[in-house]
């Protein structure tokens, strides 16, 4: 066992370690560049504009934007909030529609469930089988009185790919904004607010190995989008955004993107190689695991596996020595299983019995070959301990059996 | 969430797992929970002509708490007469472990596994 050490990260959808090279990037800002971005009097804040405005520049080139359209906020669920909210706010009398997605995550669906009491209707579209939009439903959901469509572009959970150029083009076409959730999708693939017809992004800084407490929010100035702030104030982030802006969290935004964008392509390419090296080890030696969303549409960071007749809290304890999160909720009282899961058509059963393994940047061969001996060895224990595992083995169909819910 | 000491024990050393046949006449089975809940529990026990239990099993589907629950009972169950077993609360359960409010269903079920095994084997005396 690995006891006595720090388990083994594999929890880079929840949260990223900053990169070194971000941090030291950072270091000046809090203490020699201390200035005010927003003082126009003296260096100190001169200089701090600087700062803002290279890291802004940054963003902005990861995503083909031009540096003007880009804001910082403090992180992906306020630019959520405030591109949706914001923009059904401001055309509220002529469009009062809204179009997402079932498995978006929780911040765009409650910011949905809140503008629909505000009088707003929401369309939820459901997902196919492999965690995909099915464009035709989305064509069809699409009326003249949508003002924006939501659609993230990785899914936290199972990290599947939306096709976010075909549904860029449809809005484009039946004349709705675009906004897309893209916290677990920039630097991770290839993104162009232009080539994509994206009118609004939603960026975060921890999801990229830059620091907590800042994102970004991209919005199309040609042609304009107007949105309602939610914080007013001293007007900076044009109008959009007020409140002095954390220089050192801007500096090592850009300073991640920058990174993200030269090295995407490799990192890309070696977290497939460890990836493919999980699934293959994990399936070869255990029958009955699933994977959990599109495996092609899919980024290399990303695996969402069930396994059946285990329930995945326990097997979470079984896991000690990782950091890896279950789609079981068993600890809320509502005893539901995760949503995403269940969108796509999983069992609540099988939803109950999944883990998102999380690789990144960090990830070396080594700890991928000591997850799999490690979940093989808890699996193969807590199968031994399953009722449900008895039953198969036996050839009893457990759908057969009448179960007491409780 | 951290689980206490006694919860980790019985998850790592869990007490009397497997089965007896089910259909041996002095043998009783309880199986109480579901799948789609995420907890399982099968609880056997196997009694005496005295009407004692003299051996207990389990296997359960769940969280460690789950586990531990129906680990602890095989334990606390074995040596004692039917209607002593019946006294068992989920209340000293979940107390022994020291579970949060969160896992209370786990000694809740671990409490109805012990009732549904019994009945379970007063039915098979009666037939």
């Amino acid at each position: 066992m690995n006891s006595g050490k720090r388990p083994i990260y594999l929890d880079y959808q929840a949260t990223t370690p900053c990169d070194p090279r971000v941090v030291e990037k950072m270091l000046p800002w809090f203490t020699e560049k201390f200035g005010n971005p927003h003082s126009r009097n003296h260096l100190f804040g001169w200089e701090a504009e600087e700062g803002v405005e290279l890291g802004r520049e940054r963003v902005a080139r990861l995503i083909g934007a031009d540096p003007k359209e880009v804001i910082f906020t403090s992180g992906a669920t306020e630019s959520n909030n405030l591109a949706i909210k914001g923009v059904a706010q401001f055309y509220k009398d002529k469009r009062d529609h809204i179009v997402t997605v079932t498995t978006e995550h929780k911040c765009v669906l409650d910011t949905c469930r809140h503008l629909e009491q505000e009088g707003f209707r929401i369309t939820y579209l459901p997902v196919k089988t492999n965690g995909l939009v099915d464009l035709a439903e989305l064509d069809a959901a699409i009326t003249d009185k949508t003002v924006v469509v939501s659609v993230m572009g990785v899914n936290n959970e199972i990290g599947v790919i939306q096709p976010l150029a075909e549904i860029g083009a449809l809005c484009r076409k039946k004349g709705a904004f675009f906004h897309t959730d893209c916290a677990q999708a920039v630097g991770k693939i290839p993104l162009d607010v232009n080539a994509m017809n994206i009118d609004l992004m939603s960026i975060s800084g921890h999801k990229i190995y830059g620091p907590k407490g800042i994102g970004a929010l991209y919005v199309r100035r040609r042609p304009r989008i107007r949105l309602i702030p939610m914080i007013n104030g001293g007007g900076q982030e044009r109008g959009m955004r007020s409140g002095t802006l954390p220089v050192p969290l801007c500096v090592g935004l850009g300073e991640a993107c920058a990174i993200a964008a030269k090295e995407m392509g490799a990192e890309a390419e070696r977290l497939r190689g460890l990836r493919d090296r999980l699934l293959t080890g994990l399936q070869s030696k255990l029958s009955e695991v699933y994977l959990n969303g599109d495996l092609e549409s899919r980024i290399p960071g990303n695996l969402n596996l069930s396994f059946a007749f285990v329930e995945g809290e326990g097997l979470m304890m079984g896991v000690k020595d990782l950091a890896v999160s279950s789609g079981s909720a068993c600890t809320s009282a509502s005893l539901e299983p995760s949503y995403v899961l269940r969108a796509l058509g999983v069992e609540v059963e099988m939803a109950h019995t999944s883990l998102r393994l999380g690789l990144g940047r960090f990830t070396t061969e080594a700890e991928i070959d000591y997850a799999i001996d490690h979940i093989v060895a808890a699996v193969n224990h807590l199968r031994d301990l399953s009722p449900l595992w008895e039953m198969h083995q036996q050839g009893v169909d457990i759908k057969s059996i009448q179960w007491a819910e409780h | 969430m951290s689980y206490s000491d006694k919860v980790v024990d019985h998850y790592e050393n869990p007490r009397n797992v497997g089965s007896f046949q089910k259909d041996e006449k002095n043998v009783g089975t309880g199986l109480v929970g579901a799948p789609a809940c995420g907890d399982v529990m099968k609880l056997q026990i196997k009694v005496s002509a005295e009407g004692i239990i003299e051996d207990a099993k389990f296997k359960t589907f769940g969280c460690g708490s789950a586990i531990a629950s129906s680990s602890l009972v095989t334990e606390w169950i074995k040596g004692k007469t039917l209607d002593e077993a019946a006294e068992i609360k989920n209340s000293q359960i979940a107390c022994e472990l020291a579970l949060p409010p969160v896992k209370i269903h786990c000694s809740v079920l671990a409490e109805d596994a012990i009732k549904a095994a019994i009945a379970d084997y007063r039915k098979n005396q009666n037939q």
